[in-house]
């Protein structure tokens, strides 16, 4: 039992990593990897937001939208299904503010770290992709933890790493034309091969 | 009139490619890019959703209080990629198991929120549609780019039609694993954008 949820979790670390395999949440992943500082924040705010929202998505998955989810409110017919984009985006969103909200008053250090991120990560496609996968792969409320989790650790690693070469990366000679986006596209193919290696790992 | 639809429906192809020079909607756009069934069918979904949310959002934008416009235009979208993905299910069962997480992504395309941000709440429905299909088509552009050489290179083939003899069925053609696999993507975009960057000196960024 717990060597598959470790499993699990060092396959979404690893293996199957949200931002180097699957090209999720790439926008924000070249935009604010210029520093390491900041790339940490969002990393933090990525695991957490990811953690929550991926269960929370699974319960709703299970208990109101899968077909004949419903027949605990007497409706054994319904299949909710097609309303899943909009359900898991809507909830993306309010966990997003809740959050926010929470951090305002309880922790304002945090908060203050976060800050300009936390509404940024709404639209990331790593916590949308995540549910997505959560529901396609078809986990149950244990493993979406773990993935969650997981996920949001390995897109975090991945972030903080990028930020690391590329503050490394001004004291080099980039031909004009690769500078800015393209050496960074270039440095994330050769991250995404040396990921590659992971393929394969199980316990 | 005429000249300003042109700039909305063209210029987002080279002169403001909005993958290569804006970095947007790059997310949703890579992991379908080995095979050209699934690129064409994946552009002309971001085309028709980019398309009709600019078109929506700019028929209500002088209704949409301003505090609330970012749900109201992700509700927009995400009914339109419901649209989409339904569709797809219904009459393409089979591309649509293989773009499988990536149709519903298309929501967080940062191309469709940004231009409904940044284009349809200031515009005419008219001119925003035609930056819709611009931007839609751009994005295309990049996709089916990173496609022909994925699936050429990759598999000797395109669209699924066997252009190079492969040396495992007696010819000449060794295929090159690596473009099946996801970091040659991130090359062949990173290539391309120095390309383009050579010809468009203007673009060229400052610093590292």
């Amino acid at each position: 039992m717990l060597e598959q949820y470790l499993n699990l979790f060092l396959k979404a670390v690893f293996v199957e990593n949200m931002a180097l395999a699957f090209f999720l949440g790439m926008c924000t992943f070249l935009a604010v990897s210029k520093k390491v500082d900041t790339s940490i924040g969002l990393g933090v705010a990525v695991v957490v937001v990811q953690t929550i929202t991926i269960p929370v998505n699974n319960l709703l998955y299970t208990f109101v939208l899968k077909e004949g989810a419903l027949s605990w409110a007497g409706l054994p017919d319904t299949d909710l299904s097609f309303l899943g984009l909009i359900t898991y985006i809507g909830v993306i969103a309010a966990m997003v503010q809740i959050l926010e909200m929470t951090l305002d008053r309880y922790v304002p250090a945090l908060y203050n770290a976060l800050g300009i991120f936390l509404p940024l990560i709404t639209v990331n496609c790593a916590i949308l992709g995540g549910s997505l996968f959560m529901v396609e792969r078809e986990y149950s409320f244990g493993e979406s933890v773990v993935f969650g989790l997981g996920s949001g650790f390995g897109w975090a690693i991945a972030i903080v790493a990028l930020a690391g070469i590329r503050e490394k990366l001004k004291y080099s000679d980039v031909p004009e034309g690769l500078r800015g986006l393209g050496i960074t596209f270039i440095i994330v193919g050769l991250m995404a091969l040396a990921f590659m290696s992971f393929s394969g790992i199980q316990l | 009139m005429a000249s300003a639809a042109r700039t909305a429906l063209f210029g987002p192809l080279f002169d403001n490619n909005p993958i290569a020079l804006q970095v947007l909607g790059i997310c949703s756009a890579l992991a379908v890019t080995t095979k050209m069934d699934t690129v064409i069918v994946m552009s002309l979904a971001v085309v028709f959703v980019t398309a009709f949310s600019n078109a929506s959002v700019a028929l209500i934008r002088n209704h949409i209080p301003s505090n609330i416009r970012i749900i109201v235009q992700m509700t927009i979208i995400a009914s339109l990629v419901i649209l989409v993905d339904q569709f797809l299910k219904a009459y393409a069962y089979d591309i649509s198991k293989q773009l499988s997480v990536f149709v519903g992504l298309i929501i967080t395309n940062c191309i469709v929120m940004g231009r409904a941000e940044a284009y349809a709440m200031k515009n005419s429905v008219g001119l925003s549609f035609l930056d819709g299909v611009g931007n839609g088509l751009g994005y295309s552009l990049i996709l089916i780019v990173v496609g022909v050489f994925r699936e050429l290179f990759g598999s000797g083939s395109l669209f699924g039609v066997q252009l190079f003899a492969l040396n495992t069925e007696g010819g000449w053609y060794n295929a090159n694993g690596l473009m099946l696999l996801p970091p040659s993507a991130f090359f062949i975009i990173g290539l391309f954008i120095w390309v383009l960057r050579s010809f468009k000196k203007d673009q060229i960024e400052e610093g590292v």
